[in-house]
């Protein structure tokens, strides 16, 4: 089965500063994963590439078989996958209503995320509508940019450093809609900094240091001394 | 492992540059000479170069090294010329003792210029120097004594006795026409030689760093505690003055003024900006290159009346778009070559081989 | 000439001047462009007015609604062919593209129709008035008026209850996420351009029936637009139609005191107010 989405060798580079050195991933429908390592290991270089922000090599990113690497992201989009990006990005000059709907700008017709939805989800957010979205608080903010992503209806949801800067307590609140998204039919890719939070949420897990994956394997095969070597960079492992 | 430090020195000097300061030594000496050895219309022409140099110099050092983007600086040529006029017809000054008291005279209009236009961020910065320039017209068209709206003549004898006109005919048997052409000429060469060598100086200063930093970051540079708003104040005022002493000049030799004509924004505006940026803004070299190439074109196509403009503001535009750094720019990105150079480079140690100026301005 | 009657004049004439201006803040809301040819694509939809009036017959009303399709069109392909790629961090790219733009239009104006100066004949319309009391307000006049009020208006709407207005104002944020969220800032920005070229239309039929105008007249047109929107203050669109107001008020008043000091009254109110207040009375942006 070819899966939903995969990168070969994919190499990014912010002008001459190559930033990825050949990252291999790959998720299949339905499955969550995730991805950690230390700061400035690549991670949301990796989001930015997969999401089109970041132009790569056409067959560096493959959608079901199908080479993506070179689409701008409007068109990574509509190949169904959204994404939240690293510190929420909000719109300050729109409403949290208009942030959400934003999302919905170029919809894909099949899915089942509306407004409603969202504010089912995330209950808050209906009371918080009319409010220009940077007047919520760091976690409300958060729930606003997930919402937008999942407004388009995405098969593939990147979330990009969602507990960066949140207390513990609301950043359990916001994992907490992950079953039900992931019961929308989404498959999901978090980017975390924070590993127990990771592996508890995912059943696989890539571990990147300086632009390379440097474990990977299932949640539950991965031994905390395996992560912490692959994390800091002691030696490497591969698991399947 | 020993580590051996090298010897560093920081140099702007390139291999070009020494070269390139014997080639101007020759053609500046040529250019003292050349009312005797070409025929007055030639060195008409010869004077509008030089004046134009000046302005695109001025608009270069403004735009190109300061960020600050006007499309007013007929302000200053128009408020040159007409300060001149003035203190000829009114008080009977010598057409050339008024030109440096035009040049203070720019100056100072620049203070109460900058004071509102700096008010105003980058593009409309742009349309504020030029509302302040029609503001500055029409109060000029007022001014009845000056001719008001239709404008004035210097009188005759004013050219006719100017300072050093008599010298030239006594020394060389020139006509009083042909002296006053020589003179004005020869100003206009040491204006220009002065303009490049005073930006020259500028940009290899101290202050020329600090002008470079506020250009590619203003907020990093005022961090390391280059005070921004102070220096584009002065290169400002700089420019406001080489502007009014060239208007001045400009207007010496054409010994005829109007509102609409010194102030006109195709002339001393228009022309300036295409001449610095098809010659390739942000360097010394372009003003040349591109007043020689806007100097053919015009007597190329001068007889095709608005076709002429036209063509020169899509070259502007295709140049700006394929070719932002002009024709020098190009050129020096693919030779190395600088003639001016104002980049700082380290000469010696390890990385002695990196002479060649990169595309890092 | 009674007082009152040079204080409706002059908000009459300073609609026309918010007209210019609401194209021009448009562009700068959305995409921080300055577009110095925006004078010149006044004066050139005048043109365009002027032979679908004089060379098919239309009526004015009526050329306007045939040449705000082409107008849009036309805005589009500028902004995507040629100025979306001048935009960036830089602010001299797009000022000088533009700028040469400017004098490019001028000149194939100046070589197409000649330097002499034209007037679109709006009929019986011309010298239609109204009574107010003691007031008597030419029926054109008013209607650009009127015509203004409904642009500013309807400005407003589209960008702030329409899914286009989200774009816009997302786009204008931040134009990296926006197109995160599907959107395109290259279409957007060519929308607006567009957008603002059916302004421009509507700004040309008022300029070309009240007055005469020449292929030089852009630049004093982009110099009102931009003293309306400086009054006014960045990003409020209401605003502009203040500003616009202040301007023609003061320009009335100069030439009542005298006829050579209308054009520098305007300029006079305008520093005046950069004077007191550099952000401009309404200004709403926060740049």
């Amino acid at each position: 089965m070819t899966a939903l989405l995969e990168t070969r060798g994919l190499k990014a580079f912010y002008g001459d500063f190559q930033a990825l050195f050949g990252v291999d991933i790959s998720v299949a429908k339905g499955e969550t994963i995730a991805i950690i390592g230390a700061n400035g290991a690549g991670k949301t270089t990796l989001m930015r590439a997969i999401s089109g922000v970041l132009a790569s090599d056409p067959d560096a990113i493959l959608c079901r078989g199908k080479p993506i690497g070179a689409l701008a992201a409007p068109d990574i989009l509509a190949h169904g996958i959204a994404m939240v990006p690293e510190g929420r990005r909000l719109f300050p000059s729109l409403t949290v209503e208009e942030n959400l709907l934003i999302g919905a700008y170029n919809r894909r017709g099949c899915g089942t995320w509306t407004l409603e939805g969202v504010y089912e989800l995330f209950p808050v957010l209906r009371e918080r509508r009319s409010n220009p979205a940077t007047a919520l608080s760091g976690g409300q903010q958060q729930m606003v940019a997930i919402g937008r992503a999942l407004m388009s209806n995405p098969e593939l949801l990147l979330c990009d450093e969602i507990s960066l800067g949140l207390a513990p307590v609301v950043v359990r609140d916001i994992y907490a809609a992950f079953p039900r998204i992931r019961a929308s039919g989404a498959s999901i890719v978090i980017v975390e900094q924070d590993i127990g939070q990771a592996l508890k949420v995912a059943s696989r897990v890539y571990c990147m240091m300086e632009g390379r994956i440097t474990l990977f394997g299932r949640s539950e095969e991965l031994s905390r001394d395996q992560i912490h070597a692959a994390y800091f960079g002691a030696e490497r492992h591969e698991l399947h | 492992m020993s580590i051996a430090i090298p010897s560093f020195k920081v140099e702007t000097r390139t291999r070009a540059s020494s070269f390139s300061a014997l080639i101007g030594a020759a053609v500046l000496a040529l250019a003292v000479a050349a009312p005797f050895l070409v025929p007055r219309g030639a060195v008409q022409d010869l004077f509008f170069i030089l004046t134009m140099l000046v302005l695109a110099q001025s608009w270069n050092l403004l735009a190109g090294y300061a960020g600050l983007i006007s499309v007013g600086q007929q302000a200053f040529v128009g408020f040159g010329a007409y300060a001149m006029f003035g203190a000829v017809i009114l008080f009977g000054i010598d057409p050339i003792v008024a030109i440096p008291i035009a040049g203070l005279f720019g100056a100072l209009l620049a203070i109460p210029t900058a004071f509102f236009t700096f008010r105003l961020y980058g593009p409309y910065f742009a349309i504020g120097t030029w509302v302040v320039a029609e503001v500055v017209r029409l109060l000029l068209a007022q001014w009845k004594a000056l001719g008001g709206g239709t404008g004035t003549s210097l009188p005759r004898e004013a050219t006719r006795d100017m300072a050093g006109v008599g010298l030239l005919r006594d020394l060389f048997g020139m006509k009083a026409a042909e002296a006053s052409d020589a003179l004005t000429y020869w100003l206009a060469l040491v204006l220009a030689a002065a303009t490049i060598g005073l930006i020259y100086r500028l940009l290899r200063s101290k202050r020329g760093l600090g002008l470079a930093a506020v250009r590619d970051n203003e907020q990093a540079a005022r961090a390391v505690g280059v005070d921004a708003r102070r220096t584009k104040a002065l290169v400002y005022l700089t420019t406001a003055f080489l502007t009014g002493l060239a208007g001045a000049l400009i207007y010496v030799q054409k010994a005829r003024i109007s509102p609409d004509a010194a102030f006109s924004v195709t002339d001393w505006t228009a022309y300036v900006i295409f001449i610095v940026v098809i010659g390739g803004i942000g360097t010394i070299e372009g003003p040349i290159v591109g007043v020689v190439i806007f100097f053919l074109l015009q007597n190329l196509l001068s007889d095709y009346g608005s076709w002429y403009l036209l063509m020169l503001g899509l070259i502007g535009i295709l140049i700006m778009l394929f070719a932002p750094r002009g024709l020098w720019g190009a050129f020096s990105d693919r030779t190395g070559i600088q003639l001016f150079p104002v980049r700082r480079m380290l000469v010696g140690g390890p990385l002695a081989h990196s002479h060649k100026g990169g595309p890092h301005g | 000439m009674s007082f009152i009657d040079t204080i409706v004049q002059g908000v009459l004439l300073g609609s026309l001047y918010a007209l210019f201006a609401a194209g021009l803040s448009l562009v700068f809301g959305i995409m921080r462009l300055v577009n110095l040819a925006h004078g010149d694509l006044i004066v050139l939809a005048a043109f365009l007015l002027l032979v679908l009036v004089t060379g098919l017959g239309l009526h004015p009303f009526l050329a306007a609604l045939v040449a705000a399709p082409l107008m849009f069109g036309a805005g589009w392909a500028l902004q995507y062919v040629l100025l979306n790629r001048t935009l960036g961090k830089d602010v001299l790219p797009p000022l000088l593209v533009t700028f040469g733009l400017s004098i490019v239009i001028q000149n194939s104006l100046l070589e197409g129709f000649s330097a002499d100066s034209r007037r679109i004949s709006a009929g019986a319309l011309e010298t239609a008035s109204i009574g107010f009391g003691p007031v008597t307000v030419g029926f054109m006049p008013l209607l650009g008026f009127l015509s203004a009020v409904a642009v500013i208006v309807g400005l407003n709407l589209l960008i702030y209850r329409s899914a286009i207005g989200r774009a816009f104002r997302a786009t204008s944020d931040d134009a990296v996420t926006a197109g995160l969220m599907g959107i395109r800032p290259q279409r957007i920005f060519a929308m607006a351009t567009g957008l603002a070229m059916v302004v421009v239309t509507i700004a040309a039929l008022y300029l070309g029936t009240r007055a005469n105008f020449d292929p030089t007249a852009g630049p004093a047109r982009l110099i009102y637009a931009f003293e309306a929107v400086i009054i006014g203050g960045l990003g409020s669109l209401w605003g502009t139609l203040a500003g616009g107001v202040i301007l023609g008020v003061a320009q009335t008043l100069g030439a009542a005191v005298n006829p050579e000091w209308q054009i520098l009254a305007g300029h006079l109110a305008f520093l005046a107010v950069l004077l007191i207040k550099p952000r401009g009375l309404f200004p709403r942006a926060v740049d």
